[in-house]
């Protein structure tokens, strides 16, 4: 393969999100305009909204989920950047780690120096079944949902065959689960900031409180496999394997190389950027690997000159538990089948060797679909600028996003370093 | 149309499955076998197909038992506490697809095993003129 470089050098000046949740009195405009605020606020040096030239929008799904199309050029509207192009991309839930590589290619060609990308997605006005519904016209509609395929049971078929290749098991899959709630209980943006072990409290509260038999749990994998608490949503993935239905929205100030500093005081570069794509589930060769993600993860480190251990910090694709284990096997991380051993052992723990979604990943954060993968880069932009508060990992220089829309037909990865 | 004459297209192989006919194409350059069909061979990018018929026969290589069912699935009767299975199934001839997996015991996952020979049904979903047979798969 022709290690691909840019044809000039783009960095992040500005980040900004909206808390990630459910909120019943907010359309995705509305989100957008908050993350909008703080990547505003953000940027360290001042940012004249006027000087921004193009925006470029992932968005998933806001046409079945909200009744809303064409959401570029309303996003551009309502934070006042008219006439300005706008554009939305849609990946499915890589909608925005993909408008974000279409951002940097923009400035990298030269058109643009200033690029504004976004994330929006508003999923909570849907009830659980056409929220299911609306997922799974990501998959394959012809093929795959008729077999009664959804999102979750695609990644739980991906588990079924991992475990039978590797001798993983459920419990390995809630390890990830109790670590990004950990994760997440330190992030002020997160839709669930609690442990497990705290989500297990206010359960038992509020049993005491409404006079109901108060659950008695040994501990958190007790209460993992407990099928009231944690419901099997597709075997052997549980309620607490999957990321939650959500609603958010993420922005992100792009500028050349020679105009960062003007900017910022700290910006980030991007130094990697990969992208892939790839068959419906049943048409590939392998189910325990995205074949998307390693191509992705290749042409990145390609581009930026840097290898696997190189990466201090990453965002990785947890929508369902699997996912975040492949993931770390994708990335060459760890070795085929030793992601999960990882996982068992704690090294993918904030302060463990490899750590890996300090954010509270999409698990604990919140999966807004189109806004996740801009989201994913708000992380690494707080890491990188010692930002994190209690998340903080030490020594953070170089960090990594890997964004997957559907069962990884899309994969896109991103390296960013400070200078 | 004669059964040779159909497109390679979705639509068709609907039509076969209706017949109780599970139906790929073959490239005609390099003899690859899609299923589903296909019209452009995505391993030489020939053009030319031929319609080949599968014998039925596969072996499970992932699954997953679906509690939290879309739609479609909910009103042909299954539920949060009736749960279905669905699979993918790599046939005897070399190709996999998606389908849904009859006659296991889908509330007892681990009664279900990676591996097992499995042969092709047909199921039914939907009412009255919105009918259509669907791929399954059964021991």
């Amino acid at each position: 393969m022709t290690t691909r470089k840019l044809g000039r050098g783009v960095a992040i000046v500005g980040a900004g999100m909206s808390k990630f949740g459910a909120f019943p009195d907010k359309t995705t405009r509305d989100l957008f305009v908050q993350a909008f605020q703080e990547m505003h606020a953000s940027v360290d040096k001042g940012l004249a909204p006027e000087d921004i030239e193009a925006i470029y929008i992932g968005n998933y799904s806001s046409d079945l989920f909200e009744g809303q199309g064409h959401t570029g050029p309303i996003m551009a509207d309502w934070v006042g950047l008219l006439p300005r192009p706008a554009t939305r991309i849609e990946d499915a839930c890589a909608s925005s780690g993909v408008a974000l590589r279409q951002g940097i290619i923009a400035i990298a060609s030269g058109l643009y120096d200033v690029v504004l990308v976004g994330g929006i997605e508003k999923m909570t006005d849907l009830p659980t079944e056409r929220v299911t519904d609306t997922l799974a016209t990501a998959g394959d509609a012809l093929y795959e949902i008729p077999a009664g395929f959804t999102f979750p049971g695609f990644y739980a078929a991906m588990a079924t065959a991992y475990m039978a290749r590797y001798g993983a098991t459920p419990e390995t899959f809630m390890r990830v689960g109790l670590k990004n709630h950990d994760n997440g209980a330190l992030n002020d943006k997160a839709q669930f900031g609690a442990s497990i072990r705290q989500v297990m409290d206010s359960k038992i509260a509020r049993a005491k409180a409404k006079g109901r038999p108060v659950p008695a749990w040994a501990d958190e994998m007790a209460f993992l496999h407990d099928d009231a608490a944690n419901p099997v949503i597709a075997w052997p993935m549980r309620l607490f394997d999957c990321s939650p239905i959500s609603d958010g929205a993420a922005a992100l100030l792009l500028v050349s190389e020679d105009l960062a500093r003007s900017f910022s005081d700290n910006p980030l570069y991007v130094i990697g950027s990969g992208q892939a794509s790839d068959a419906a589930l049943h048409d590939r060769a392998d189910l325990t690997s995205l074949r998307a993600a390693r191509l992705a993860g290749q042409q990145a480190y390609e581009m930026a000159g840097v290898a696997p251990q190189d990466i201090k910090v990453a965002e990785v694709h947890d929508c369902f538990t699997i996912a975040e284990i492949m993931a770390t096997e994708d990335l060459r991380f760890f070795q085929p089948g030793q992601g999960c051993k990882a996982a068992e052992e704690g090294l993918t723990a904030r302060t463990g060797p490899r750590p890996i979604n300090t954010s509270g990943g999409l698990k604990s954060k919140g999966h807004p679909v189109g806004a996740s993968g801009a989201g994913q880069v708000i992380e690494i932009w707080k890491q990188l600028r010692g930002q994190a508060g209690e998340r903080q990992v030490t020594d953070a220089d170089i960090g990594l996003t890997h964004n997957v829309g559907g069962t990884g037909q899309t994969c896109v990865v991103h390296i960013f370093e400070r200078r | 149309m004669t059964m040779d004459e159909r497109d390679f297209t979705s639509a068709s192989f609907y039509k076969f499955l209706g017949e109780h006919k599970l139906m790929g194409s073959r490239c005609s350059s390099c003899g690859a076998l899609h299923v589903p069909p296909r019209p452009i061979c995505t391993d030489c990018h020939g053009e030319e197909m031929e319609w080949e018929m599968m014998g039925g026969d596969g072996t499970l290589l992932a699954f997953t038992t679906i509690h939290i069912a879309p739609t479609a699935m909910i009103e042909a009767g299954y539920r949060r506490d009736n749960p279905y299975c669905a699979g993918i199934v790599k046939l005897d001839e070399g190709p996999a697809i998606s389908a849904q997996i009859l006659k296991v015991d889908a509330s007892q996952p681990d009664s279900i095993a990676i591996g097992t020979r499995l042969h092709v049904a047909f199921v039914q979903r939907g009412e009255d003129e919105l009918q259509r047979t669907f791929l399954a798969f059964q021991p």
